[in-house]
């Protein structure tokens, strides 16, 4: 063979991934809407090619294992089994099991090990109970059935399966030697007569010894069942044709049969009579039958629909086969609509384009100290184009979180089994794009969080239902852009923090002083603090008391922030905001002194003058009047303790972030400046403020300020300042 | 030259196919057969020295075997060898061949 096996292997072994992971999927939706046929139909065509591509190889334990569940999947599309929840907890963990098959028998080439064994010993056992009994009583549930579709035309004497076989004139060129077949047959029972169709055969001069003219109208005695015989011709299948007739067929399958064959009628017919499969007498009372169910226009049945109706097996192949075609295409046309980069290159190219950035914003700088005005109007047309040039080079690392998020479909579904709740994941927003490293890095905290919310957050039923609500719990994840952040939210409707149990513990912790009563807020997120749980009960699966804390430094390592929202008896949210991107932002450059700082631009609401008599108020109170509203500032230049005279005219940068926002009291607004973020040495890691820094068009730094924290530094001070002013506390909320 | 061609005692054309009737001679052995074919005389193919036998070598027998009739000949074959009993035994086509009309006795010794 020509093929390069080992090569064809690693395709399979990629495909029965991808298969299996279709295959999950297509179980969790079932899980939902158990009706759904084509959501059937689609993991029977998996698990069937799975088991059909690792028969090419020999992988016979993956054949095996395969073969049962494909049995249950074949009755589960015939409705002898009814999908239930039990049911698709055997298929998925058979499919976890398929998947371990596959990277041990076929990727590693190895054995399974002793714990695998049990697990599939187990498993066939499970998937036994959706079996058949057993074969015999197979060949008795056909007799049974078959009377009910009452489409006229006794049944048929013999109690022989009755074969039709034309093969595809290929056969032999693909290395098959239909005799072979035949041979094989014999294993399974007893050819009880055999006739050889070589009517195709053409003339001497038009005949090609290559390829295949002959067929077989085979009479056969085995107790098999109708898989096992079609599983025979399993490889013949592609331009043969195999009509399996099971005992006691109607008769009326016999004549469809007869006139789906391409030979005439009476030839069949004699040979159908002589081999013993029918009686002289069915025949014609068969035929006379066919002639008086001819259409009442005088046409008979179209071929194409006896050969869809007759040939049950064959229409599912074919159809199998189209799907796989469509699939095959379907993935082609993705594969040839992606491209496979390096990540480094890319990593390289982002760099590449940051200096680029840096490069064209001194270019701008000259020309305009050189104020040569078409010099300026090229640079400026070039920064453009930079800047389109920038943001395509981002976009190329921004992936949507979907599926990130889907993977949660099964972990939910699997921990909710395993606490025994019924909980439903709801995914929006999963189109929302993000950098593909910060992708990478959030599963983990996001696992930990959602796994955190079931177990600790949503109740168990019967403390729902005592509740009022639904006894289904609801757990969503949600994603969204927001002044240029990411947020994901997750979401369930449990019980809520116990805040005084929080505020508890974090005193007995001396993590807030003993008269002190934080806002609800900042008491719910104490539990992102080391070492913090308040569960009442440690399960495997969280609420060791490790974690939160974990899940916040992840975040913070990626320039995130995470917060969270709770109602007693109504739920929990986490917020986990995230920088779109790592590397370049748009930033709007203001000066304080000789010093320049940039604020990201997404985050800059609005800019507005200290006018002198703000300015004397300031003295007074650490809020502003922002058209009625109060807004708490920061004065840079205390802040940042910049030693030089106060400039003539200061302004007010209006930042937001998560929903609040501040004032930052600047000497110079200088707009914007493209910004190539570069990381601040770990020296200035404990720096409060700044998030980084980066290289002006002149050479100088500037740095980056960290607005999150500057915003909450100016409301917690703000709130501070009103609370010992004995001021209500709600005015700082307004 | 899988087929070797000689005169029987009767003074018909007797051919010999030796080696193996497989996919990998059926191109060959189809265009030498049938160029002994297309004279028309009563012919007889020794089969005995046939030492492997698949479909396509069942197809040129049958070829062989219609392409006399067409040409109002006959054709015996005789001397079956064990791999061609085989063939013809799963085939069910001993019968075909072993038309009454041409039934000699070395192929019913040989069968």
């Amino acid at each position: 063979m020509s093929l390069d096996l080992d090569q064809a292997l690693q395709t399979y072994i990629a495909e029965a991934r991808e298969l299996l992971q279709d295959m999950e999927d297509a179980l969790l939706r079932l899980e939902v809407d158990p009706n759904d046929a084509d959501t059937v139909g689609a993991i029977f065509r998996a698990a069937h090619t799975i088991k059909g591509s690792a028969g090419l190889f020999g992988l016979d334990p993956i054949v095996s294992f395969t073969h049962i569940v494909e049995d249950v999947l074949d009755r589960v599309r015939d409705g002898d089994v009814a999908i239930e929840a039990n049911l698709i907890a055997v298929l998925l963990e058979s499919g976890d099991h398929m998947l371990h098959l596959v990277n041990v028998v076929a990727a590693q080439g190895g054995q399974l090990d002793a714990e695998a064994i049990v697990r599939e010993n187990g498993l066939r056992v499970r998937l036994q109970a959706y079996q058949d009994n057993s074969e015999v009583s197979h060949v008795v549930q056909t007799e049974k059935e078959i009377p009910l579709q009452s489409s006229g035309g006794g049944l048929v004497e013999t109690d022989n399966w009755h074969i039709s076989l034309r093969f595809g004139q290929n056969v032999m060129r693909d290395g098959m030697d239909p005799l072979s077949f035949l041979r094989y047959l014999s294993t399974l029972g007893e050819i009880v007569s055999i006739t050889t169709m070589f009517d195709a055969l053409p003339l001497a001069d038009e005949m090609d010894a290559e390829s295949c003219y002959l067929g077989f109208e085979i009479d056969f005695k085995s107790e098999a069942d109708k898989a096992t015989i079609a599983g025979v011709f399993e490889f013949a299948r592609e331009g043969s044709l195999v009509h399996i007739l099971p005992p006691h067929s109607k008769l009326t399958e016999y004549i469809e049969l007869i006139r789906s064959l391409p030979e005439s009628e009476t030839r069949l017919g004699e040979i159908l009579v002589a081999t013993g499969a029918l009686t002289q007498q069915e025949l014609e009372s068969g035929l006379s039958e066919q002639q008086t169910s001819a259409r009442p226009d005088g046409s008979t049945t179209p071929l194409g629909e006896i050969l869809v109706e007759q040939r049950s097996v064959e229409h599912e192949v074919v159809q199998a086969a189209l799907d796989k075609q469509t699939q095959s295409k379907d993935s082609k046309s993705k594969e040839s609509r992606y491209i496979r980069v390096q990540a480094d290159k890319l990593d390289e190219l982002i760099n590449m384009v940051g200096e680029l950035v840096i490069a064209g914003a001194g270019v701008s700088l000259l020309a305009q100290r050189v104020s040569d005005n078409s010099l300026q109007e090229a640079a400026s047309v070039m920064s453009g184009l930079v800047e389109e040039i920038r943001d395509g080079a981002l976009r190329l690392r921004m992936v949507p979180i979907g599926e990130t998020f889907n993977r949660f479909q099964r972990v939910v579904r699997d921990v909710g089994r395993e606490l025994g709740k019924d909980i439903e994941l709801i995914i929006t927003g999963a189109d929302t794009e993000l950098d593909k490293t910060v992708v990478e890095k959030i599963g983990d905290p996001l696992m930990h969080l959602v796994r955190n919310a079931m177990d600790h957050g949503i109740e168990s039923a019967s403390i729902r239902e005592a509740k009022g609500k639904s006894a289904k719990g609801t757990l969503r994840l949600n994603a969204y852009h927001d002044s240029g952040s990411i947020v994901i939210e997750i979401v369930d409707d449990g019980g809520g923090l116990n805040r005084d149990r929080i505020l508890q513990k974090a005193r007995d912790r001396g993590l807030i002083a003993p008269n002190v009563t934080p806002p609800d807020q900042e008491i719910y997120n104490m539990i992102f603090e080391a070492g913090f749980s308040t569960a009442e009960a440690i399960t495997n699966l969280s609420g060791r008391g490790v974690g939160m804390d974990v899940v916040k430094r992840n975040i913070t390592a990626l320039r995130g922030t995470v917060s969270l929202d709770s109602a007693v008896g109504q739920g929990t949210t986490v917020s986990i905001r995230l920088p779109l991107t790592l590397a370049i932002i748009d930033g709007f450059l203001v000066g304080v002194g000789k010093s320049s700082y940039i604020v990201p631009l997404d985050m800059v609401q609005e800019c507005i003058e200290l006018t002198e008599a703000d300015r004397q108020l300031t003295r007074e109170r650490s809020y502003l009047n922002l058209r009625g509203e109060v807004l708490p500032f920061v004065m840079l230049r205390e802040h940042f303790e910049i030693e030089s005279t106060g400039a003539r005219r200061e302004n007010v940068v209006v930042v937001t972030c998560a929903g609040q926002k501040a004032g930052l009291v600047v000497d110079e607004l200088m707009g914007e400046f493209q910004t190539v973020i570069k990381p601040l040495g770990k020296i200035f890691s404990t720096l409060r403020g700044i998030s980084g820094s980066t290289i002006l068009g002149s050479g100088e730094v500037a740095l980056i300020l960290d607005v999150p924290s500057l915003v909450q530094q100016a409301v917690n001070r703000e709130s501070q300042h009103v609370s010992t002013k004995q001021i209500p506390h709600q005015l700082s909320c307004s | 030259m899988p087929i070797r061609s000689t005169t029987n005692k009767d003074g018909q054309s007797l051919l010999h196919i030796d080696g193996d009737m497989t996919i990998y001679t059926a191109a060959e052995i189809k265009d030498e057969l049938m160029t002994y074919m297309a004279q028309p005389c009563e012919r007889e193919i020794d089969l005995s020295e046939v030492s492997e036998m698949d479909s396509a070598g069942l197809q040129m027998l049958i070829l062989a075997k219609r392409e006399a009739e067409r040409h109002g000949t006959s054709l015996r074959l005789t001397g079956h060898s064990r791999a061609v009993l085989d063939v013809l035994d799963l085939c069910n086509l001993a019968l075909y061949f072993g038309d009454p009309v041409i039934l000699s006795c070395n192929e019913k010794k040989g069968q």
